[in-house]
């Protein structure tokens, strides 16, 4: 390998690094955030009964049905400077344009019907006569839901969250339409690759933060295989 | 004390039930599809009647004219399923205490050892549910809804899953349970032995409207001649009392006012009360006072009615003092022993036919 390759080819440039991170920072700071809403969401699409349920499901997953540009546009028209919630977050101090912090709302978007779908069905492999034995015993639905189901839906829980952790980290059209391309500050792993193709001499670079990139969507799935593995096995599933 | 008195319409099939329990075990007993799980869900809090009320101790839990409805979780009723239902991420010391603690502290009257010690379920206090089987989830089921102290105990056919054995195993722990903890049951269930053997009071349930209210032996005496009962299920309920159990041979004698029973076993003390359920298959009839005979429990009676069903005759003989005792005999063994209504006759049957099942005892 080292005859062909440079031997800093695997040393990666402090550009390389900030964009690393800050993805890193992204793809987590919009899983863990998005997550109580997600296991909310998904209980109540699972679970309850109330009107504009099909609504709800509706506005859940579009965005993993609309062109990720318009979902960035559409943000932008909400969360923008000059959009329809923008000036008002801004004054208590909330800014989401060109801002990372931007960058892991629309993360947390394109990642949110994905996370939703994992853990609804997990919530819905629960048998029920569970939460029946539970109340019966005395603990009311909250209780029950602490106790019986958010521990048996940890797998899909789990699953959720990764998902959503992977799809933060490849998420490109949504963040640099809300967000832009500002190394440093919104310039993810995605945007970084597609900046570099686009440059002379670029394609070295490009070339480690791909690499980069798959190894942390790899350790990402195989982390999700072995959570859910031992998940399973300790409620005596597997085999 | 519960009260019911509720209706419920569910598609093409209406319920219309009004009973109320004593101290001990109520049984609501009908075939399956009759209603009286659909009951035990309302009283329970899983299910909402369209009218009516339901009362525990005086206080409502269902009153739809006044809208009330406690939730499931304020009623402190225990209910034990079919299958056990256990949390299969806890341990089973785990699934024992979780109803105790949300009972209030005040209330936590019954004590964890010995409901661990009377299931016999102290070995699998660290095991995982997922690893136990089907009769060991059940006893954990029965110890899980009694550790969350209720005030009613409703077991819904808890022995429906299991294999005989389990359900011989059971039994008396449910017997035990009833005896030594002060918890009002209801048990649901189609199981003729299982309802004598534990319930004091009978409610029979078909068709979602209420039969029948009473003691066992009452209550299967009528059932016996109905036409939903198949022949082999057709039983009677005798009660005797204990005399002297012979441990020679591991039997206790029960006299009856017409005659004289025999068990195996050696149950209660002398002066107890026993009850017996004789399947009417197993009952064989004799003109003549037996003699030299293996079949040790003799009573003589009187032929109060005859009823065909082909070549089947079922006859039902007037005993002193109790139920009707029930024989299925053919048409052609009938002729010969040239039985009417009014002839006397000597029924006999095997000590050995009396499964564990069909044997209920109370001391005196």
């Amino acid at each position: 390998m080292q005859d062909y390759l440079p031997a800093a080819f695997f040393e990666l440039s402090p550009a390389e690094w900030t964009a690393i991170l800050l993805s890193l920072r992204i793809a987590i700071v919009a899983t863990l955030v998005s997550l109580p809403f997600g296991i909310v969401t998904a209980y109540a699409l699972a679970r309850c009964q109330f009107p504009g349920k099909t609504l709800v499901n509706g506005v859940v997953h579009l965005p993993l049905v609309l062109p990720p540009v318009v979902t960035g546009f559409v943000l932008l028209m909400l969360l923008g400077r000059k959009g329809v919630f923008g000036p008002s977050l801004a004054d208590i101090g909330i800014v989401f344009s060109f801002r990372w912090t931007g960058a892991a709302v629309a993360c947390a978007v394109m990642g949110f019907p994905l996370m939703v779908r994992a853990i609804r069905l997990s919530f819905e492999a629960i048998d029920r006569r569970l939460d029946m034995a539970s109340e019966t015993l005395g603990a009311n639905r909250i209780w029950t839901f602490l106790l019986v189901n958010l521990p048996l839906a940890a797998p899909g829980i789990i699953v959720g969250a990764i998902l959503a952790f992977a799809k933060a980290l490849g998420e490109f059209g949504a963040t640099i339409t809300f967000v832009s391309n500002i190394p440093g500050e919104t310039q993810t792993i995605s945007a970084a690759i597609y900046s570099y193709t686009q440059v002379p001499g670029g394609d070295e670079s490009a070339m480690r933060l791909t690499i980069v990139a798959v190894i942390i969507a790899f350790s990402a799935l195989t982390a999700s295989e072995i959570i859910q593995w031992r998940a399973q096995k300790r409620l005596g599933r597997a085999e | 004390m519960i009260e019911v008195d509720v209706r419920l319409k569910l598609g093409s099939f209406s319920l219309d039930v009004a009973f109320a329990n004593g101290a001990g075990v109520t049984a609501l007993f009908g075939q399956s599809g009759s209603g009286k799980s659909l009951t035990l869900g309302i009283v329970a809090g899983l299910m909402k009647p369209d009218e009516g009320r339901v009362r525990l101790d005086g206080e409502a839990l269902v009153d739809v004219a006044r809208n009330v409805f406690v939730p499931v979780s304020r009623r402190r009723v225990g209910l034990v399923f079919q299958d056990s239902n256990l949390f299969p991420h806890l341990s089973v010391k785990q699934n024992l205490l979780y109803g105790r603690w949300f009972a209030p502290r005040g209330e936590r009257r019954i004590d964890f050892d010995a409901v661990v010690e009377t299931l016999g379920i102290g070995n699998l206090i660290s095991r995982s549910p997922t690893r136990l089987s089907g009769g060991e989830r059940q006893r954990v089921a029965i110890g899980r809804a009694l550790l969350s102290c209720p005030r009613l105990l409703l077991l819904d056919e808890p022995l429906a899953a299991l294999d005989m054995q389990r359900k011989l195993e059971i039994l008396p722990l449910i017997e035990r349970v009833r005896d030594e903890f002060d918890v009002p049951i209801v048990y649901v269930s189609h199981a003729v032995e299982e309802v004598a053997r534990l319930a004091s009071r009978v409610v029979v349930i078909d068709g979602g409207q209420v039969k029948f209210v009473g003691d066992p032996a009452d209550a299967f005496n009528r059932l016996a001649n109905s036409p939903a009962m198949n022949r082999f299920d057709r039983s009677s309920v005798l009660t005797g009392s204990i005399v002297e159990a012979s441990a020679a041979y591991g039997l206790t004698k029960l006299t009856h006012p017409s005659g004289t029973i025999w068990i195996e076993g050696l149950a209660g003390q002398p002066g107890g009360v026993a009850r017996v359920i004789v399947k009417a298959t197993d009952v064989v009839l004799s003109r003549l006072p037996p003699r030299e005979i293996s079949a040790r429990s003799v009573l003589w009676g009187r032929v109060a009615n005859i009823q065909f069903e082909g070549p089947i005759a079922t006859i039902e003989i007037e005993l002193k003092e109790d139920g009707p005792l029930l024989a299925t005999i053919t048409r052609g063994a009938l002729e010969d022993l040239s039985l009417k209504e009014g002839s006397h006759v000597y029924a006999l049957f095997k000590t050995a036919a009396l499964d564990e099942r069909s044997i209920g005892v109370a001391n005196a």
